[in-house]
């Protein structure tokens, strides 16, 4: 018989939160820690969701997200987790940029940017302070008609140079492009430019680990390989899930799974108003991924001057569809040293990535795949022998991933690695409206995506979530089984 | 609880949320964030706190009279006086 991972389970919880990344854990424990009795499901054998990583011989742990997150991680780590998270978390200092219109090496703050765009890119100095102020001031509910470009356009005309120096890093934070609503980009890159680009010392893994044991001090039932098959919904209302054949009631319930899987396949079509329908099949996914990972010899160190993360492009200019192309030209590295696993083993890594196309990897016959595969991992040594020459004799690992096993790890439609484009955040806050108890916490609406945004969002989910169950408990006294 | 109670509360919140800012000083009639470096996700923290020690329900299109201590006391007075 195959092992029950839901033995012991109970048959009621106040809420059922679908999923474990960054989003669906934040919003567990919060509302472990507000007293709510609180299961946890992933379908994975592992936390984390997208912060995740994997182990290969020789000593490799690859992290897939770490690199890297703004300094806000610091408080909301310290406030939702725990004071020992949030104080394991490092600036990366040596941020650089190689293409043919520039090379530099920054700490990727406010203050060094301004020096940069003043003396290297000669730009006046009224008009950067005029530009971080404007990007600065950004509220998400700002108009969203003026894009990216269009901001650009007005404070950098026919600088295709700084644009590309402020929209690279952004653009592989996040997925966004010059196409997207300004405000997108103007409040991640504030956040980035407060302080600069942190990390997590200990690796992912470490991270992961220390949520779970902080998930289950707050109370939270945690299962593994449990794939939520179906919302229920009675009398309008949501009233439980399906998970591995099993019925489980809920007060509420929190889904960390990609929003349109949410909305029709988990709960249906037919249970929302026609209008909200169009609206979610609306909402365009953010694209998805390919990366490279690389492991070098014992013996083998890369200097640190390399760099933590490297924007290297051989395109001329910035754009989005170069940046999506399988003819790859703009790949961005990050440099994992041994001072990442200080406790690990000393191990230098590499992870190249290149933002995707899906539908570009969906359909490739199984062996076309396979050669893709070994010719991205081909083109990338060959890229990088420039940053770290003799790679190929330095290295005893390299391995490529898709956005097909993006898709097979996270179940996210078309392998998204950065969930939805903004207008996923209004779909994102609507559902309560259309399924009261049904609430969606991950990355939506680009603002609230990243480590950062994913946190913060769950713990915005949770505060609704709580308020909702205190009303139903208010309604009908009996209905809750608060502890 | 009476305006005073309150107010001490709030203060006990803020403490928690703030804990490198000195908020013994504090200027009742001037805006939060003229005073403390609190974001939009803290004064979420305070609501979600209001919520957890007295069952307090702040819907999200009043979160702007949490703006200062006077008004947050007055705004959740009649919330609060009977409790």
């Amino acid at each position: 018989m195959p092992k029950d991972f839901l033995a012991g389970a109970k048959d009621y919880y106040d809420v059922v939160v679908i999923g474990s990344g960054l989003a669906g854990m934040t919003a567990a424990n919060t509302l472990a820690r507000a007293g709510r009795s609180v299961l946890l499901c992933e379908q994975h054998y592992k936390l984390g969701g997208m912060a995740t990583w994997f182990k290969r011989p020789g000593g490799h742990i690859f992290d897939i997200s770490l690199h890297g997150f703004p300094i806000g991680m610091i408080k909301s780590c310290k406030r939702y987790w725990t004071r020992e998270i949030a104080d394991s978390i490092v600036q990366l200092k040596n941020i650089r940029f190689d293409n043919p219109m520039f090379s530099l090496t920054t700490s990727f703050n406010r203050e060094d940017f301004t020096k940069l765009l003043i003396e290297q890119f000669q730009v006046p100095a009224e008009t950067v302070h005029a530009f971080f102020d404007a990007a600065r001031q950004m509220n998400f509910y700002d108009d969203q008609q003026t894009t990216t470009r269009e901001l650009f356009d007005r404070f950098f005309p026919g600088r295709e140079d700084v644009i590309r120096l402020l929209m690279e890093p952004i653009t592989y934070a996040n997925g966004s492009t010059l196409e997207d609503p300004a405000i997108s980009y103007g409040i991640v890159f504030s956040n980035f430019m407060s302080k600069g680009v942190f990390t997590f010392e200990g690796g992912t893994d470490r991270l992961i680990n220390l949520m779970e044991a902080d998930l289950k001090k707050s109370g939270v039932d945690i299962r593994i390989r449990c794939d939520v098959e179906k919302v229920l919904v009675e009398n309008g209302r949501t009233s439980g899930v399906v998970i591995n054949g099993r019925t489980i009631k809920a007060g509420s319930v929190v889904s960390n799974s990609n929003l349109r899987a949410t909305v029709l396949e988990l709960v249906g079509e037919d249970k929302f108003d026609p209008k909200f329908i169009d609206e979610a099949k609306a909402v365009r996914l953010n694209n998805s991924s390919t990366q490279v990972y690389m492991g070098l010899k014992p013996e083998e160190l890369v200097p640190e001057e390399t760099g933590d993360l490297l924007f290297s492009s051989t395109a001329e200019t910035f754009r989005t569809d170069l940046l999506l192309s399988r003819d790859i030209t703009s790949r961005t590295y990050s440099f994992y040293y041994p001072r990442t696993r200080p406790e690990g083993r000393p191990r230098c890594l590499i992870v190249s990535s290149t933002n995707a196309r899906y539908e570009d990897w969906a359909n490739l016959p199984e062996d076309e795949y396979e050669a893709s595969k070994q010719d991205l991992v081909e083109t990338t040594l060959d890229a990088i022998e420039k940053y770290v020459p003799n790679i190929r004799d330095r290295i005893d690992h390299a391995e490529a991933s898709t956005p097909r096993t993006f898709q097979h790890y996270t179940k996210h439609n078309l392998g998204s690695s950065f969930g939805t484009k903004f207008e996923g955040l209004a779909v994102s806050r609507a559902l309560p409206e259309q399924l009261p108890g049904l609430y969606h916490a991950g990355s939506v609406g680009i603002i609230m995506s990243g480590w950062l945004g994913a946190i913060n969002y769950g713990v915005i989910v949770s505060n609704d979530v709580d308020a909702y169950l205190l009303k139903s408990a208010e309604k009908n006294p009996f209905a809750s089984t608060t502890k | 609880m009476t305006p005073a109670e309150i107010r001490e509360e709030v203060l006990d919140i803020l403490r928690d949320i703030a804990p490198d800012d000195d908020i013994s000083d504090i200027d009742d009639a001037k805006p939060f964030r003229e005073q403390l470096e609190l974001d939009s996700m803290d004064f979420l923290d305070i609501v979600m706190e209001l919520r957890k020690r007295h069952r307090v329900q702040i819907p999200e299109e009043e979160y702007t009279e949490l703006a200062s201590m006077a008004s947050t006391v007055a705004y959740l007075e009649p919330k609060m006086k009977d409790l």
